[in-house]
């Protein structure tokens, strides 16, 4: 159940997209999201459609894999396209029964609203998917660091975001075995009322609780050993460089943005 | 004395990771009938499949393929309800137990099991006093938070907790890991207390062959996730030479006892623990111990 969750789920592969320099990979997706909303018509977002799927082949991720990144956003999806569907009413009218209105225009912006917000969620998986966590964080850190002029700590903040992910795997094994423990003394958690589930619930968090903390502590005491003191005047083990490819894929995306906004000024 | 089975397994398989890049079999086909009474000590490598196993015989991992048998009934995952029963049956110790104290005090900690069991406050408190006795926890200490005791106490403390559901059969999955040796031979005398006292099954994963070799009745070793054998510590320590081929070892003592054999010492080869090998240099030396 625990396992289920994506999050800084990296799946480790050689594609051409896996070698893009990360910083790269966030600055296309950024590109990438602009694309789908700027798509006004189903031709247009069809370009944005053949963009997704192409990157999605190049990356060879399984297609399971991308299914279960997807799944838990379902309801999400029916829910926009349900409550756009019955409350937008240009267009013409094909269905009218009490104060239910269905309209060409509701039609069409729930399934534009679906399609896009799959490609969305296909776009950026497809970033996580494919860029190792810590490369993530470098790369957001670079991205960022403009703003430490104006006195934001960019290279705390990624240290903190590499840390958490770092953790998330730890936690998550953590919470397996003292549910096992709990349950091997008898603890409920799959039946009873909603109360009942929440208080059956505190012999889990708590010793959660005391682990985390104890891991920071010890976390904290093994960096100041190796003589952390924060991003001043630190080097990196990784130099990211941007090679060619990245111009290429750079171009590439730039040019599917272009027909994009030239489908848009034609139609 | 008439044997009777408690756990069995039949051509018991899992496999972790189905259908992902990472599946790896854990458990092999492993088929085992173990009798009520006994001690057994559970040996293995690291991965060999031991911890995997053990989580079958109540219920916390479910069967790839195969079956288990809990006191003559078939453990069978449809029926929740039922399921939470046969988990009162068999007790579960995990590896660095006391990660899982939450309660404010050792006292509600230790009554948490038997009051899932829906047991009456009477009968809980003399479950509670009584194990308490049994790992050598003051009453004192009862009514202290769990979070300030001392690594072995918090020890002591885990394992009541599942000491005082009173299980048919107890297991402890590694109960001395990272503790010194006083501890250790604190936790495994009281084990042992507890196994003689109770005339329960007990099961103890170690690493440690001495720890098992002092202790078990019957020796299970797994080995590259298949059952290797479960036997008398006679007959498993014979095989000293196949242990030491999977990187496991026989006791210090025993190999001292098949050396002198080799050396052509006429001494027997059964030797495993310290006392029984002193008994017999004794009588060779001509004295009584």
């Amino acid at each position: 159940m625990l396992k289920d969750i994506t999050i800084g789920q990296f799946f480790p592969g050689k594609s051409v997209v896996h070698r893009l320099d990360p910083r790269m990979k966030i600055i296309l997706t950024g590109i990438f999201i602009v694309l789908l909303f700027m798509a006004q018509s189903i031709l247009a977002l069809s370009v944005g459609i053949i963009f997704m799927l192409g990157a999605f082949l190049i990356s060879q991720i399984p297609l399971r894999l991308m299914a279960k990144s997807i799944k838990p956003i379902i309801p999400i999806i029916i829910f926009t396209a349900v409550l756009n569907l019955f409350f937008i009413s240009t267009g013409d009218m094909l269905l009218h029964f009490w104060i239910i209105k269905i309209t060409t225009g509701g039609v069409k912006t729930s399934i534009f609203m679906v399609v896009r917000i799959v490609c969305l969620i296909i776009g950026t998986s497809l970033l996580t998917y494919t860029t190792s966590p810590i490369a993530l964080t470098d790369a957001i850190e670079r991205l960022l660091s403009p703003l430490k002029k104006i006195k934001v700590p960019v290279h705390e903040l990624s240290m903190m975001m590499t840390i958490a992910l770092r953790f998330i795997p730890t936690l998550i094994e953590e919470t397996d075995k003292i549910m096992s423990a709990q349950k091997a003394r008898g603890a409920d958690m799959e039946t009873g009322s909603l109360i009942q589930r929440a208080k059956a619930l505190v012999p889990i968090l708590i010793p959660l609780f005391v682990s985390a903390f104890r891991r920071a502590e010890e976390l904290a005491m093994a960096m100041e050993c190796r003589c952390y003191h924060g991003g001043e005047g630190r080097t990196r083990l990784k130099q990211l460089h941007i090679a060619a490819r990245d111009f290429a894929a750079l171009t590439v995306t730039v040019l599917f943005l272009a027909v994009v906004i030239l489908i848009n000024r034609i139609l | 004395m008439i044997k009777i089975s408690i756990i069995k397994t039949e051509n018991l398989t899992y496999v972790y990771g189905e259908k992902t890049p990472f599946e790896h079999t854990a458990v092999d086909n492993v088929s085992i009938d173990i009798d009520e009474g006994e001690f057994v000590g559970v040996i293995g490598h690291t991965g060999s499949g031991k911890s995997t196993l053990i989580q079958h015989f109540n219920g916390l991992l479910k069967a790839t393929s195969g079956r288990v048998f809990i006191d003559n009934e078939e453990l069978l995952w449809e029926d929740k309800k039922k399921l939470r029963e046969m988990r009162f049956k068999v007790g579960l110790v995990f590896q660095y137990p006391e990660y899982q104290l939450f309660e404010e005090t050792v006292y509600k900690d230790i009554s948490f099991g038997p009051k899932n069991m829906g047991l009456d406050d009477d009968e809980i408190d003399r479950r509670i006093k009584e194990t308490a006795r049994l790992v050598g926890l003051d009453e004192s200490i009862l009514e202290k938070s769990p979070f300030e005791l001392s690594g072995g106490q918090k020890r002591r403390a885990a394992i009541a907790g599942v000491m005082a559901m009173e299980p048919k059969v107890l297991i402890l999955d590694e109960p001395t890991a990272g503790l010194d040796p006083k501890g250790r031979d604190r936790i495994l005398g009281q084990i042992k207390e507890y196994h003689e006292e109770k005339k329960n099954t007990v099961m103890l994963v170690s690493h440690s062959m001495e720890d098992v070799a002092k202790n078990a009745t019957k020796i299970l070793v797994m080995n590259n996730s298949k059952l290797f054998c479960y036997d008398t510590p006679v007959n498993v320590f014979k095989r000293a030479d196949e242990l030491e081929g999977m990187g496991l070892s026989v006791p210090q003592v025993t190999k001292v006892f098949n050396r002198l054999k080799a050396m052509g010492i006429p001494i027997n080869d059964d030797v495993y623990t310290v006392e029984y090998g002193k008994k017999l240099i004794m009588k060779m030396l001509g004295k009584q111990a």
